[in-house]
């Protein structure tokens, strides 16, 4: 049974409908991606997932459960984690006062400060920068420290917006590593991307969105193999 | 948490805090009790604590408020008509047949009822008022404080309220002190204790600040989509927030009451929300000890240093121009823009006292947006 089902589900912004009907499903332990250009809804999506924004049709379930009407906190504490697009750390509060934000949730103390070293071991660097302020950080760590964060809910399941944007090629392949490493933990990763070759050469599903609407699925070899999606998102010309 | 973080800096602090109250008990047994710097150490308290709730919302909680007036004026009110003596109401509220309230309560529970008045003020606005941002938060806070002033006026309500005439005659800080038979004062107390009140009611706040749920509301000023995204409840923080600001308000109405020995209602205008905000802003929004240091700073200079400035004043035969009543107000404006002008993030920045104590904390500055 998939981790994550979202069946028919519609969201509209004051009448404007930004999804128009989607169904997908994330499997355990699995990395599974969304990518599509600018305003095909992937955002929406993962925003109506984690409770910001309430669909106007359509069910969500998590673990065979139904969870679309549970309200953001709730939805954290079962277990759905969110890096937010742009990182959104907090940047007047310390790398360790971030992640114990992480952990606001959660009572069970001697069990977060495992937590806290299992995120410095994954992320030496954050720990040799524990005491700066997050704002200080560079992109690339404050994208860690994102993840961090996210990883103190203690989740099941990680969604990722836009993980990439704004960073450099260099540090874009660390992010890459970094969801790599999340999966070798046994973690399931949900991840939008722009960057549709470094997304679909990642994961082990993928789904293309247009205008509120999937397109197109398979896995990665699959499309990255097939015609269409090189046209639409790989920037390869049909010279023929 | 602290376990890297040296306790020195701590403990000196500690230390300092200490030898202040040392040093305000030892200059109130020595010094005349009419000595101006009384009168600025009583008011500084009032405006510390006052100062400090204000910057719970505005500098850690990113709720721009300017309702402090308001809820002062709960508090006050709240204070006096549970205290003044039941024998002399009946000359307090001459035109209201002594009032409708015929008891007292001891003076501690009547100022925590004005603190939980005050909050429960807070909760009513909060309901439909903290769905509002920045600008318009304020805007309307600002209209319910004023709309508080008019009801505490109303004559309709004259029987608890007195309507716009004052309360008068409840204690006052002149009655902590100790007096022998003759009415003799043998230990003065009477600005000690203020301090002591106000400095609990500020270790609470920092205590707050400093806790699990502190962050969470540092975290909302941050960002609140990031906040909302790990899990925190906005609404309810936010109101907590608000409510346990206003109940300090109205601790430190209670105390502005002692201090001023007299209340009414048409003294809480929104000039003295502006005061406040003044001082968080020059002693640094995020910064207790800021908003504690400039507290005495603004009301050493607005009551004392400066009076000077008002009379006429002549050195020698020379008389000097320009002194005269008012003119306290313009050098006290032009100080105020210099300040604003070269301590663009106030006197203190975000830091506290143990943080100037300490060589890690001296590097870290704020983050830029």
């Amino acid at each position: 049974m998939s981790l994550l089902k979202v069946t028919d589900l519609v969201v509209s912004y004051g009448g404007i409908e930004a999804l128009k009907g989607i169904s997908f499903e994330v499997d355990q332990g699995k990395i599974v991606t969304l990518i599509g250009a600018n305003g095909a809804g992937k955002s929406t999506t993962l925003r109506t997932i984690s409770g910001l924004v309430a669909p106007k049709s359509g069910r969500i379930y998590y673990e065979g459960r139904d969870i679309t009407d549970f309200g953001t906190q709730k939805i954290v504490a079962t277990g759905i984690a969110m890096v937010p697009e742009g990182r959104r750390v907090f940047a007047n509060l310390t790398v360790l006062e971030n992640l114990r934000i992480g952990a606001y949730l959660r009572t069970d103390k001697e069990v977060i400060e495992e937590d806290i070293n299992y995120v410095y071991n994954l992320f030496p660097r954050l720990k040799e920068r524990s005491w700066q302020l997050a704002g200080t950080l560079s992109g690339g760590e404050q994208q860690m420290l994102a993840v961090g964060r996210a990883i103190m809910t203690r989740p099941k399941i990680i969604m990722m917006d836009e993980p990439s944007l704004g960073l450099a090629p260099l540090v874009v392949k660390d992010i890459f590593k970094i969801i790599q490493t999340l999966k070798s933990t046994g973690m399931t990763v949900l991840l939008i991307e722009q960057n549709a070759n470094a997304a679909l050469h990642a994961c082990d599903y993928a789904y293309v969105m247009e205008t509120g609407r999937i397109t197109m699925s398979g896995t990665g070899e699959e499309l990255l193999a097939s015609e269409a999606i090189q046209e639409a998102y790989l920037g390869k010309t049909n010279k023929d | 948490m602290n376990q890297k973080k040296s306790k020195v800096p701590m403990i000196v602090t500690l230390f300092l805090i200490a030898a202040i109250y040392i040093a305000v008990f030892i200059a109130e047994q020595t010094l005349p009790s009419t000595s101006m710097l009384f009168t600025v150490l009583k008011k500084g308290a009032v405006y510390a604590l006052v100062a400090v709730s204000m910057n719970l919302l505005n500098g850690f909680t990113g709720i721009f408020s300017l309702g402090q007036a308001g809820f002062m004026l709960v508090g006050a009110y709240v204070y006096g008509i549970f205290t003044i003596p039941v024998a002399q109401r009946a000359a307090v509220y001459q035109y209201f047949d002594g009032g409708i309230v015929q008891f007292t309560v001891p003076l501690v529970v009547a100022m925590i009822l004005s603190g939980l008045a005050a909050a429960f003020f807070a909760f009513l606005i909060g309901l439909p008022v903290l769905r509002l941002k920045s600008d318009y938060l304020a805007i309307a806070t600002l209209g319910f404080a004023e709309i508080i002033r008019a009801i505490f006026q109303w004559n309709g309500l004259g029987p608890v309220t007195n309507g716009s005439n004052m309360l008068r005659g409840f204690p006052n800080f002149n009655d902590f002190n100790i007096t022998d038979g003759n009415g003799n004062v043998t230990v003065y107390l009477s600005t000690l204790i203020p301090f002591i009140i106000a400095g609990v009611c500020i270790l609470l706040i920092v205590l707050l600040i400093n806790s699990s749920y502190g962050r969470a509301l540092k975290a909302i000023r941050d960002d609140e989509v990031a906040a909302e995204a790990m899990g925190i409840n906005l609404a309810h923080h936010k109101r907590l927030a608000f409510c346990i600001s206003s109940f300090f308000a109205g601790v430190g109405g209670a105390m502005l009451a002692m201090y001023q020995t007299t209340v009414q209602a048409k003294s809480f205008t929104s000039a003295m929300t502006y005061e406040i905000l003044l001082i968080v802003v020059i002693g640094g929004i995020g910064s207790v000890t800021g908003s504690v240091f400039s507290s005495f700073l603004f009301v050493a200079c607005s009551e004392w240093w400066l009076r000077f400035l008002d009379e006429k004043q002549l050195i020698g035969d020379f008389e000097v121009p320009l002194l005269r009543t008012g003119f306290r107000m313009v050098v006290f404006s032009v100080i105020i823009m210099i300040v604003v002008l070269f301590f663009r993030r106030g006197i203190m920045g975000d830091k506290e006292l143990p943080d100037l104590l300490s060589r890690r904390a001296a590097k870290k500055g704020r983050a830029v947006k």
